[in-house]
């Protein structure tokens, strides 16, 4: 993705001269078009079916946070917090993880070692998650539980973020699993992005007198500066919506809680766990606005992700020239 | 010569596809995930009574099994939970309950050296509520006289997934405390007003096993076939009831005097010395009047051999077989089932 935006593009040609060209031109835009439609055709049907929802609750369903299936209340607000808390605290361990791994394997690792660890860390990305997720009720949540969450408390008790009894389970233990889910697929793009810059950028910097260090900041990471934010955003969609591995740590209680300690709920959670036994209209419609609203706040984080960049540095394009 | 070949393959072609799909009849249903294991059984070993039959089930849950049943997409639907009047009002015909076999909920925990432990559904309800709080509760230690019970917190563990095991542990409550009714109720999921949530039997028990001082509800089968320490629950003749097959089937008998004609009867706290009191049916669901004669009649037939000749494959799959009484009762739901009116099983 971000790899072919690094390629400097050719303009479109205007008219193409021959049939080939011109047919070639009309599958490449239908294929295009139908990822529009498609995800238009799913806001359609995902609205279609929530508004029973939005008649009943409107701006409700978002200000709320009492989710009672049996009297038929729906409030939002528990899920979506938990969603962008445990995404959160998931880029927070993966992102310096994943790019530091990334620059070590495209930088600075002997050549020999840098294919067993690219390897490795591809077949990483291909655990399915609900391996991730019996391992952290396994293994994860009591490491927590004895040893991580005690510690934490004594130390940084007095902080309301590490307080609270130590179920091991709760948005701790769902921001880890989610950060070791995320992780490879971070390391492994953004190693592809790394080895895509231009040698000749690296050998300019070091002519300079510049470090090794320099280099890498200077030379490289702010070459492929676009490209690593492809790759965080890639690990960002997937902590957004992972389901099945944060179901099974996060303790699913429907509650916004200041404490990692406790335990919490996230939109992709809720939908999974209770839409094969929502038998009412109105409960049915419920979670599928939660699914909208999953919809809609990944594309704003991803939006306001992009924003960010550009604002930190420029438009990403100036880099690149 | 070629097209003597042609016409050869396409025969055989024909005869090839078309043989089987005149033969056999398939019958779709779907719906609740807690009897698979013994109707998957059942629709096996169905093909050796009646070779023509195919059953091909789906199981999503009773909320999609009361959809598609509904909707009329199957041919017949699943469920863990009756279904309600306004729902049978919405289907476009009038729609049975078949009770199957039955299931019973049972309270685990999380103790060292795993005690005996009793308790009364006002102490389940109580502390599902957030009332009791500790393992030394006076409440509980009362009951359970010779068990050194832990000054420590009870962590409560739910199900975070719809589930018909729910339904019956919440049912139970219900029943039992008047504040449980009024302030959380029944349904599949519900507002819990304390505990963590686990994903499935295998969440609950999961999570049980890794937190000291914890309980939750899992299924009988999947207790016993882990092994994990159940407690015994006080039933409404004042006895403590050990959760095992013959003591939920003791709950229907214990219920079948007061069945009411369509079945939709829950069968928690039922009368009866023998009888565990957190138990309850699963139902097939199936339209009085059959659309189609053949599939009607094959329904028919299956649904009686399941009453009967099935029954025996419960209790391997730790399932509770009906009762006779019960049973009996079936029978005659069975043969009301009708094509345009005429009973399909008129012959027995």
């Amino acid at each position: 993705m971000a790899v072919v935006a690094a390629v400097p593009r050719v303009e479109a040609q205007a008219a193409p001269r021959n049939l080939g060209d011109q047919v070639l031109r009309l599958v490449l835009r239908a294929a295009a078009l139908t990822l529009v439609l498609l995800v238009l055709a799913m806001v359609v049907s995902m609205v279609r079916a929530s508004w029973p929802a939005m008649r009943a609750f409107g701006w409700r369903f978002l200000a709320t946070s009492t989710w009672d299936p049996v009297a038929e209340q729906f409030g939002a607000i528990p899920f979506v917090y938990g969603t962008l808390l445990s995404s959160l605290l998931a880029l927070l361990i993966a992102v310096p993880l994943g790019i530091g791994a990334a620059i070590y394997l495209a930088e600075l690792a002997p050549a020999w070692i840098r294919p067993p660890i690219a390897f490795l860390v591809e077949l990483v990305a291909a655990v399915p998650s609900v391996i991730y997720g019996l391992w952290g009720i396994f293994v994860l949540a009591p490491l927590l539980r004895v040893w991580v969450q005690p510690a934490l408390g004594k130390t940084l008790g007095f902080l309301p973020l590490f307080q609270g009894p130590p179920y091991g389970v709760g948005m701790l233990a769902a921001g880890i699993i989610l950060a070791i889910m995320v992780v490879p697929y971070i390391t492994a793009v953004s190693r592809e992005v790394l080895l895509a810059v231009p040698t000749s950028q690296r050998e300019a910097a070091l002519a300079l007198g510049a470090t090794r260090w320099e280099t890498t900041r200077i030379a490289v990471l702010r070459y492929g500066r676009s490209g690593l934010v492809g790759a965080i955003l890639l690990g960002l969609g997937r902590a957004l919506g992972e389901t099945m591995a944060v179901t099974m740590v996060i303790g699913n209680r429907p509650e916004v809680a200041v404490s990692l300690f406790a335990p919490g709920y996230t939109m992709a959670s809720v939908v999974a766990n209770e839409f094969a036994e929502a038998t009412s209209d109105l409960y049915l419609a419920a979670l599928i606005e939660i699914g909208l609203l999953l919809f809609v706040v990944t594309v704003i984080v991803n939006a306001l992700a992009r924003l960010l960049v550009w604002s930190v540095g420029g438009p990403v394009k100036a880099v690149r020239e | 010569m070629k097209t003597a070949w042609l016409t050869a393959l396409a025969l055989l072609a024909t005869s090839a596809f078309a043989q089987p799909a005149a033969a056999q009849t398939l019958i779709n249903g779907a719906g609740a995930t807690f009897p698979y294991p013994i109707y998957s059984k059942w629709f096996d070993e169905y093909t050796k009574v009646d070779p023509e039959v195919r059953f091909n089930y789906q199981s999503i849950g009773s909320g999609g099994g009361i959809k598609q049943v509904t909707a009329r997409t199957v041919d017949f639907g699943a469920t863990d939970g009756p279904m309600s009047d306004e729902q049978l009002k919405a289907a476009p015909s009038e729609l049975l309950h078949i009770p199957t076999v039955m299931g019973a909920v049972v309270a685990t925990y999380n103790l060292p050296s795993s005690p005996k432990l009793k308790f009364t559904g006002d102490i389940l309800a109580d502390i599902f509520l957030g009332k009791i709080t500790k393992w030394s509760d006076p409440k509980i230690a009362s009951l359970n006289a010779g068990v050194s019970l832990p000054d420590q917190p009870i962590v409560v563990v739910h199900r975070s997934d719809g589930s018909g095991t729910t339904y019956i542990w919440v049912d139970y409550l219900s029943k039992i405390s008047s504040e449980w009714d009024k302030k959380v109720g029944r349904g599949t999921s519900v507002n819990w007003p304390v505990g963590l949530g686990g994903k499935g039997n295998e969440g609950v028990s999961g999570q049980v096993k890794s937190q000291p001082g914890a309980l939750g509800y899992v299924e009988l089968a999947y207790a016993v076939k882990n092994n994990l320490p159940v407690a015994s629950v006080k039933n409404a003749a004042d006895k403590f009831v050990t959760p095992v097959i013959a003591s939920t089937t003791a709950a229907a008998a214990g219920a079948a005097r007061s069945m009411p004609d369509d079945f939709r009867v829950s069968l928690t706290n039922p009368a009866g010395d023998e009888a565990y009191p957190i138990a309850s049916f699963t139902w097939l669901l199936v339209y009085r009047d059959q659309p189609n004669e053949l599939k009607g009649r094959a329904l028919a037939k299956f649904l009686w051999w399941m009453s009967h000749e099935g029954q025996k494959y419960a209790d391997d799959l730790l399932y509770a077989p009906l009762p006779a009484p019960v049973v009996k009762q079936i029978e005659a739901k069975i043969k009301q089932i009708t094509y345009q009116g005429k009973p399909l099983l008129a012959a027995r």
